[in-house]
């Protein structure tokens, strides 16, 4: 019955095929030497693993791509603008950040949850709105409430007006600490190997947490609402819990990314940081109903490298820089419609075969 | 006795205010008491009533046709039509081609719309089609559509063999402006044509025509014989199959509709502006129209031309006074905030709202 289909693999794994091609063809036109392209790579998965890895969870629990995982995001922000101001830097400042976001996230998950709860089978939309709609909400307090209501020590973070916390926080005292905590460089390639260290944990957290009773509860409900309700477990709370998981390391996540990075954009560093790695997971051969840690490795390989490449060859080829990337936002759009589309009519198929089967 | 009927009548009254406030919707008459409000202490903020009434007809003629591009889609079932910028895009295809070949005046408005035509044809026609293999996850496929096909248009943007010099950029004589300039071709051309002006009152009534015209087509067309069997696939789609309606083909015809209208929509829009906006700028034009129309009653599977009329009002009327009100009361510009917790919020309440949960 299971025998090895070529075109049925090729159909499952459309998005990645491309991608491969994609970069293929373009890493010779760009003319990047190899060294320099493997140590962007290094980077790239240092800095945006943890964000792509805390998306699993939710996948698992059938409620799709996380979009809004930008509320994690927010809070990690709000941890390091908090570290910052209290002038804690390396590795505790980045601690400090985490557990301030904790909370945050936890209260931020649980009510995106409870929404995502009351809108079910339209999971991924609302949960995109949400990120917008509390986005609203994070400019509001970071934007007004602090430094006038909330209490902001540190008057150079300080827009000159007198409230409200400037458009980049400069994080130079927390700075790739982690990245560099432990130095280790081959052929002039510095490897963030304590960076790497916390993403593997990360990742054994993932598969231990499969096995637990939680993440068996969480695969039933994904697989069916009913199913796990009638064997007792507990659907709504199930689901909630593992939105507040994704957003709590989603937050985990952002700090890593913006110690890499080494300034924070107050009101943009969010924005975006949802598209891009439910881009890069999917890219990684991820659906909506499944994802796995080899999905999260390869899809960041693949579009980074892309991310990477596509203004110098768009500058090669036409001659303008700008073509690239606008290029590469195109890729990164269309390969979430190809992902989704995909699968809404892998899942039609499937309901058709199964009433067929019925009749 | 007395006594009785008169506790009698208050129960009754109170029953009565009860199903008004159910039928007219908690969050719109939470926005229209808000913008009452607005507009009764906007003199007391220094701003005269009339200058903002004059403001919010102008930019309810501005908006109006593209909130109007919702009802098709959601009358036939496709859901709130996150892929607006599809039709826009159109849109702008028809503008820059109008003025290519050099229109002026009326002209090139009327030209700007018949050039857009076909592009919102074929476009809609595909965006149609696709949408009718991924019934159930419309919302989400239409946002990433609208998304790719915007960035898939910036590269054109700078590819496209355009050559008229007051759209190409000066220095290298290639690729459009990001905004060009609507002097001299059909700038206002609405806006001024029938403009009633009694003091600071200014009334737009060439917009408000050409607004009436169009949602006179669209409410003409849902009561012929095709536009009930639209309405028949959006509310029951098994139903409508039973009685010999073709649900794809009403589906992809509203979906062209809706495109259409868009493109108009954004023309109507652009001679109000006074400006041609491309690149990015089409990116996140579906959320307000989707919020405006939710704003005024619709829901997800519903929609009116009231709906249209009273959510565009309330939600421009908002856009426009609150700036100068909040600026003037408390010298803090918090409209923004405002804007985007207003507008996904109306979002997040329509797609968490019991009833269209089962559809």
């Amino acid at each position: 019955m299971k025998k090895f289909d070529l075109k049925e693999l090729l159909v499952n794994n459309v998005v990645t095929i491309i991608f491969v091609v994609i970069c293929a063809v373009s890493i010779p036109i760009s003319g990047y030497s190899p060294s320099y392209l493997i140590s962007e790579v290094i980077t790239r998965i240092s800095r945006n693993s943890f964000l792509v890895l805390s998306l699993l969870i939710p996948v698992m629990a059938g409620m799709g791509m996380n979009f809004g995982m930008t509320l994690g995001a927010m809070a990690g922000q709000i941890g390091l603008i908090y570290a910052c101001d209290w002038n804690v830097v390396g590795i505790p400042g980045m601690v400090l950040a985490a557990i301030i976001s904790t909370p945050i996230s936890i209260i931020l998950g649980y009510l995106c949850g409870e929404i995502l709860n009351r809108a079910r089978g339209r999971e991924m939309v609302t949960s995109y709105i949400i990120g917008f709609f509390m986005n609203g909400v994070y400019q509001f307090f970071v934007l007004y409430l602090m430094g006038s209501i909330i209490p902001i020590a540190s008057q150079s973070l300080i827009l000159p007006r007198g409230y409200g916390v400037r458009n980049t926080v400069n994080l130079i005292g927390m700075r790739k600490s982690l990245d560099t905590l432990i130095d280790l460089r081959i052929g002039g390639v510095q490897i963030p190997i304590a960076t790497f260290i916390v993403i593997a944990i990360f990742c054994v957290f993932f598969l231990w947490f499969k096995r637990t009773k939680l993440g068996q509860d969480m695969r039933a409900v994904g697989q069916n609402n009913e199913i796990a309700r009638d064997a007792g477990i507990k659907v709504e709370k199930t689901r909630i819990l593992s939105i507040v998981l994704s957003t709590v390391f989603a937050g985990y996540g952002m700090i890593i990314y913006l110690q890499n990075i080494g300034t924070l954009n107050t009101y943009n560093s969010h924005s975006q940081i949802g598209t891009f790695s439910i881009a890069a997971l999917l890219v990684g051969g991820a659906s909506v109903d499944k994802a796995n840690i080899r999905n999260v490795f390869l899809g960041i390989i693949l579009f980074h490298l892309m991310f990477v490449i596509a203004p110098l060859v768009g500058k090669n080829l036409i001659g303008q820089a700008q073509l690239g990337e606008y290029f590469r936002v195109f890729v990164s759009y269309a390969v979430i419609t190809l992902a989704l589309v995909l699968y809404e009519m892998r899942k039609r198929r499937a309901a058709k075969l199964a009433l067929m089967e019925e009749a | 006795m007395g006594l009785d009927t008169a506790s009698l009548d208050s129960a009754m009254l109170k029953t009565k205010i009860q199903g008004l406030v159910k039928s007219f919707g908690l969050p719109r008459l939470i926005i229209a008491l808000f913008l009452l409000l607005l507009f009764i202490i906007a003199p007391f903020a220094g701003l005269n009533f009339f200058t903002g009434l004059s403001d919010t007809f102008n930019r309810f003629g501005m908006n109006a046709v593209l909130v109007l591009a919702m009802v098709p889609m959601i009358h036939s079932g496709c859901g709130l039509n996150f892929g607006l910028p599809l039709g826009i895009i159109s849109g702008l295809l028809g503008a820059t081609l109008s003025l290519e070949f050099e229109f002026t005046g009326m002209a090139s408005f009327l030209m700007a719309i018949v050039f857009s035509t076909p592009f919102a044809v074929i476009l809609g026609y595909g965006y149609g089609v696709l949408l009718n293999k991924v019934k159930g996850g419309e919302m989400m496929i239409a946002t990433y559509v609208g998304f790719s096909s915007v960035a898939f248009m910036c590269m054109m943007w700078l590819l496209l063999p355009y050559d008229n010099p007051s759209m190409v950029w000066g220095f290298s004589g290639e690729g459009l402006r990001t905004t060009i300039s609507l002097e001299g071709a059909y700038s206002g051309i609405l806006m001024n044509f029938l403009s009633l002006e009694i003091g600071h009152l200014k009334i737009p009534f060439g917009m408000f025509l050409f607004f009436a015209l169009l949602a006179f087509l669209v409410w003409g067309f849902l009561k012929t014989k095709t536009g009930t069997a639209m309405t028949a696939v959006g509310s029951n789609p098994v139903f409508a199959t039973a009685s010999g309606v073709s649900v794809d083909k009403m589906r992809t015809l509203s979906v062209v509709m809706s495109t259409w209208l868009g493109a108009v929509g954004i023309i109507v829009y652009q001679q109000s502006f006074g400006f041609i906006q491309l690149y990015m700028s089409p990116f996140y034009m579906a959320l307000p129209a989707v919020s405006a129309i939710l704003l005024g009653g619709a829901s997800v599977n519903k929609a009116s031309i009231t709906n249209v009329v009273i959510g565009t009002f309330l939600f421009q009327g908002i856009l426009t006074m609150t700036p100068s009100v909040m600026n003037g009361l408390i010298q803090t510009d918090v409209s923004e905030v405002i804007r985007i917790i207003v507008s996904n919020g109306m979002i997040l309440y329509a797609l968490t709202r019991k009833q269209e949960a089962t559809r």
